[in-house]
């Protein structure tokens, strides 16, 4: 028997249910058809909820699902029917406010996708294969911010300053050769 | 060219829907990909490309295996890149492409310098990726590295290879319990998270040694567990131990309760509850242990926090289905959550009080729920309607407003598993309380007038069509049962027939009106309907008002005594094999298969005997019948009544492999000795089994057919057939030696010697039992099989079964003792509970049919009592159950 508390999946949808970013890590939903349609049934049975202040609640088909929602961004983490429901939420917040740190408080679809990377990171840096790796929000982003291009500049501004950035990386290659 | 991953700020605002993935395409994005091969690397383009390939794959794209093999090769050309983050974007592509063996080689080394590089994120990220993909054989290259890791330094490395740990546990075992001594020495570490990581890993290792796991928990529950994710483990493997420890006999405590109840002062909330759940989930939780978990689990109820109110207010849920009387105290706080934003919290809270609110409450409650019914999803409704029928049952005096309730619910819209909830409680609580009969019939009749659900429709003619014609006026059902004649599919036509049929026999007033209306039937377009109008008019008589004959009436009511499946089978049998015979109904067995017991033990732990593996319980039966009918000495020993299953006699992986089948005839009794000679140097010849009757005097031995040869690992039987007084269930202990000749056999030629030795092997001794005499044969509705037994027969005694250490014991004990048939799932007893009705029905030697009502009690002192009370189709059987129980 395996007592070790195990995240079932980390879903980020956007406000028609769509996935933006997800990751599951058990083998319940074997095709991307059954994802899919588990998004879609976890979004429909949570839409009309009331997240935004603090993390809401649910069942569904045997399992605990947790939720937050920030503008057109709907966080969910799930859980068995027999797992603890404050290690789900805390596994929740410490997402939610990893990537509320990693996108400079400009928590909303576009940007989580123009930022794509530094999210799949951050999942990657909260649960490995369901075992929770880290929850706190702070330690998330910076193991996940230090592996980006160029930490020192901001994230906003790094989108637009891409040109210019390469254009120094191409200098200072070609002088070191 | 590719599409660039930004645009520019002013282009957002005009697109609505703007994404950078817009019109992604998985060609074009492979085109780029190129990018990889380029001998300047452009690190970021890099990154771009990888976040799009992820995209894709994280969107469900799926690559072909040539594709994601030509992505996997350009990726592993990054490793050349000295950039963090394209490092990083590479490690987690590799993840998700899940290579195959032969292209993991490729990029092992590089994976490996980088485990053994000094950047830490490197160290951590490798060890992740290469566990993830790696299989046995490379592990053991890397084993080094890893045991390294998880006592290094940074906790973020020692963290990344514990948990590859727990994942490879999965899969190679035997490598990961060689790094015990590290993982134990991670426990101690500073760090919150490696301490998490190293527990679980380490208790996972060690979790079939009980006692390890114990000394673990010892030392750990003293000491300092540091993260709270690590605390809450720890309570789950304590409350582990104590299951597995039991409570303290003298002093009546429990090991480690006090660690439990110390953790719900602890000052995380996840650690609070984590311990309340623990406690609420002991088994025999006492009250005085329940009080503190759930005043704690009373203060989260009025949390502001959703998450917790949840957690709380379900595990009262929980608690109060056995332990009602300790969660009244939450009564005030569970009502405000009637009102709840959340209604998951809502449904919980009114189930719980619906479990633990007392008569006076009732129809307030009602009332409130009432309002609720209207704004929830169906799957709550069920809940709701659940809770609502075990109320009925606790409440039968507020049956009035609980069945108003389910009628008006029973209007409502609904799907159909909503509408099977409400209708099933309506069913049981018109069987329960006879006073709800009329109204609950009225509210059927009603529903099925609109009624979408063919299920549900048949269902509940069949019900109307049993009850129906018992009650005060049944002239008034009549009209509700036509309109599905009129109106419905011909399932439902059918079942309407049936109904109709079922008054016309029972209500002798009302058979001329129903004859007209079964006339009618006769000109259905649908077979079916067609038909049963047609037997049932012949069956009914002429159609005057007159008695219907007892076997018509049987015909009708009576439940197939048949287990459907055997039904099945012997069908599909007849029909493959056509004969000019019509099929007979008593050639179906009776006998029901029980499903065979799924191994509990690890396969692979205990090498499996050599012998015979255990015949299949599907055709045991037939098999038996055969076998002994084809030996002349037993042919004449009339029809086989009964074979056991088989029993062992002696214990596993010995020389000789001997187990015994009782067959029992109505005179004679025929042991069956299944022997099995695991030596492959020896030939055992003339193999009989002696067999001393001393303790069973009732038997005297009539026959014994000894085996000829019994060559290696190849199973045989030899037989001894006993008499006994005709039909009586004689007992007795039999003690058995196997006797034979061996000869030596030369294994590389096979060839025995000519000369053999007398020799004799001890066997265990077997009994025969009463149970031997008794069939198991189910009833698919024991109250009607109940009733239509003469009461006559009926004997009722109590019994004091003495100590338990539970229901469960005593209930098993029992049934196993009759060797009847468990019926409606009634063997199984709740957790905790301390009463218990269980159902029983069999066939006694003879052909008589038993039917047993056993109800238990159990006491403070857990001293069970027993209530049986059986009918039979005779009475000397009903006595000679309670011989049975009264002398085992």
């Amino acid at each position: 028997m395996n007592l070790c508390p195990a995240v079932k999946n980390i879903l980020l949808l956007d406000s028609e249910g769509n996935r933006v970013a997800s990751k599951f890590f058990t083998d319940d939903w074997p095709t991307n058809k059954a994802k899919e349609a588990f998004e879609k049934a976890v979004f429909t049975k949570t839409q009309k909820t009331n997240a935004r202040t603090e993390a809401e609640i649910t069942m569904f088909e045997d399992n605990i699902i947790v939720y937050k929602f920030v503008q057109d961004l709907h966080f969910f983490v799930t859980g068995g029917e027999d797992e603890n429901e404050m290690i789900l939420a805390t596994v929740l917040q410490g997402f939610f406010d990893a990537v509320a740190i990693l996108l400079r408080d400009n928590v909303d679809k576009r940007e989580a996708l123009e930022n794509l990377d530094l999210i799949l990171l951050c999942i990657d840096e909260i649960v490995d294969g369901g075992i929770i790796l880290e929850t706190d929000a702070s330690s998330i982003a910076s193991k996940v911010s230090t592996n980006s291009i160029d930490s020192a500049a901001p994230l906003s501004e790094q989108t637009l300053s891409q040109a210019l950035t390469t254009a120094r990386e191409h200098l200072v290659r070609s002088l070191l050769q | 060219m590719a599409q660039p991953l930004v645009k520019k700020d002013d282009d957002r605002d005009e697109e609505a829907d703007y994404s950078p993935f817009l019109g992604i395409e998985k060609g074009a994005v492979l085109q780029e990909a190129r990018v990889f091969n380029d001998p300047q690397l452009d690190a970021r383009r890099c990154s771009q490309v990888i976040t799009k390939l992820l995209y894709l794959l994280n969107q469900g794209d799926s690559f072909t295996k040539v594709e994601a093999t030509e992505v996997f090769f350009a990726v592993t050309k990054l490793f050349q890149s000295k950039d963090n983050g394209l490092r990083r974007m590479v490690y987690l592509i590799i993840k998700d492409l899940s290579p195959s063996a032969d292209e993991v080689i490729i990029v092992t080394s590089s994976l490996m310098k980088d485990m053994n590089s000094r950047t830490d994120m490197y160290r951590a990220n490798a060890i992740r990726v290469l566990c993830r993909i790696t299989d046995g054989t490379l592990l053991t290259q890397i084993e080094r590295y890893l045991k390294q890791a998880i006592v290094d330094k940074n906790p973020v490395v020692a963290s990344a290879a514990l948990v590859s740990g727990i994942h490879l546990l999965q899969t190679t075992p035997e490598i990961v319990k060689r790094w015990s001594n590290e993982v134990q020495e991670a426990v101690q570490s500073r760090a919150a998270l490696v301490q998490f990581h190293a527990l679980a890993l380490l208790h996972q290792i060690r979790q079939n040694d009980r006692l390890a796991v114990s000394k673990l928990v010892t030392s750990l529950t003293k000491g300092a567990v540091r993260s709270p994710l690590a605390q809450c483990l720890l309570i789950r493997y304590t409350s582990q131990v104590i299951r597995e420890t039991g409570v303290n006999s003298q002093t009546g405590d429990r090991p480690f309760y006090d660690y439990l109840e110390s953790c719900l002062r602890h000052k995380a909330e996840m650690v609070i509850f984590e311990a309340a759940k623990a406690i609420t989930e002991l088994s025999n939780v006492t009250t005085r242990e329940l009080t503190p978990a759930i005043t704690v689990l009373q203060l989260l109820l009025s949390s502001s926090k959703p998450v917790l109110r949840f957690a709380a207010v379900r595990t009262l849920n929980k608690v109060a289905m056995t332990h009602p009387m300790a969660v009244t105290n939450c009564n005030i706080d569970m009502e405000s959550l009637i009102s709840d934003q959340n209604r998951s919290i809502a449904t919980l809270a009114i189930t719980t009080l619906l479990k633990t609110g007392n008569e006076s409450s009732v129809d307030r409650l009602m009332k409130q729920i009432t309002n609720f019914m209207s704004d929830i999803a169906d799957e709550f409704k069920i809940v709701v309607v659940e809770a609502i029928r075990s109320l009925c049952l606790k409440f039968p005096l507020k049956y009035r407003s609980l069945m108003n309730f389910l009628s008006n619910i029973l209007r409502e819209e609904g799907g159909f598993e909503y509408k099977k909830a409400i209708v099933d409680s309506v069913v049981l609580l018109i069987r329960d309380i006879p006073d709800a009969k009329e109204s609950g019939l009225l509210h059927l009749c009603e529903f099925i007038e609109d009624c979408e659900f063919t299920y549900l429709s048949t269902q509940i003619l069949h019900f109307l069509g049993n009850e129906g014609p018992k009650t005060s006026d049944p002239s008034k059902y009549i009209r509700y049962i036509y309109n599905r004649v009129i109106l419905e599919n011909a399932t439902v036509r059918a079942s309407a027939v049936s109904t109709l049929a079922k008054f016309g026999a029972l209500v002798d007033s009302l058979k001329p009106r129903i004859f007209i209306l079964l006339r009618r039937c006769l000109f259905d377009n649908d077979d079916e309907v067609r038909d049963r109008a047609t037997l049932y008019l012949n069956s009914l008589g002429d159609g005057s008002v007159a008695e219907t004959d007892k076997d018509v009436k049987e015909f009708l009511f009576g439940s197939l005594d048949i287990p459907l499946t055997n039904m099945e089978t012997t069908l599909r049998n007849y029909a493959q094999n056509p004969t000019e015979e019509p099929f007979d109904i008593n050639s179906v067995p009776r006998e029901v298969k029980s499903l065979p017991l799924v191994e509990k033990k690890a396969p692979g732990k205990k090498p499996t005997p050599l012998g015979p593996p255990p015949p299949a319980p599907t055709s045991a039966s037939d098999a038996y019948e055969r076998l002994l009918s084809s030996i002349p000495e037993f042919a004449n020993f009339g029809k086989l009544f009964k074979s056991s299953v088989p029993v062992e006699l002696t214990e596993a992986e010995t020389e000789y492999a001997v187990n015994v089948v009782k067959h029992i005839f109505d005179h004679y009794v025929v042991f069956q000795y299944n022997c099995t000679n695991t030596i492959p140097e020896q030939l055992l010849e003339n193999v009989t089994v002696i067999v001393d009757a001393s303790e069973a005097e009732e038997f005297s031995e009539v026959g014994v057919k000894p085996l000829k040869s019994l060559p290696y690992d190849t199973p045989a039987q030899t037989f001894v057939a006993f008499e006994r007084p005709e039909g009586t269930p004689a007992v007795g202990k039999f003690s058995n030696t196997l006797r034979f000749t061996v000869k030596e056999v030369d294994t590389s030629t096979g060839e025995a010697e000519d000369d053999g030795v007398e020799d004799e092997y001890q066997l265990e001794d077997f009994e025969v039992v009463a149970a031997d005499y008794i069939l198991k044969v189910g009833v698919s509705n024991f109250r009607n099989a109940w009733e239509s037994m003469d009461p006559d027969t009926e004997r009722i005694d109590e019994y004091g079964l003495g100590p338990r250490e539970s229901l469960v014991e005593a209930v098993n004990a029992v049934i196993s003792l009759l060797g009847l048939q468990p019926c409606e799932g009634t063997e199984t007893v709740p957790n905790n509970s301390r009463s218990h009705a269980c159902l029983l029905s069999g066939v006694y030697i003879g052909n008589a049919k038993v039917l047993v009502r056993l109800s238990f009690g159990m006491d403070s002192s857990k001293e069970v009592a027993m209530k049986l009370a059986v009918r039979s189709d005779d009475v000397n059987v009903s006595e000679a159950i309670h011989e049975i129980v009264a002398s085992g």
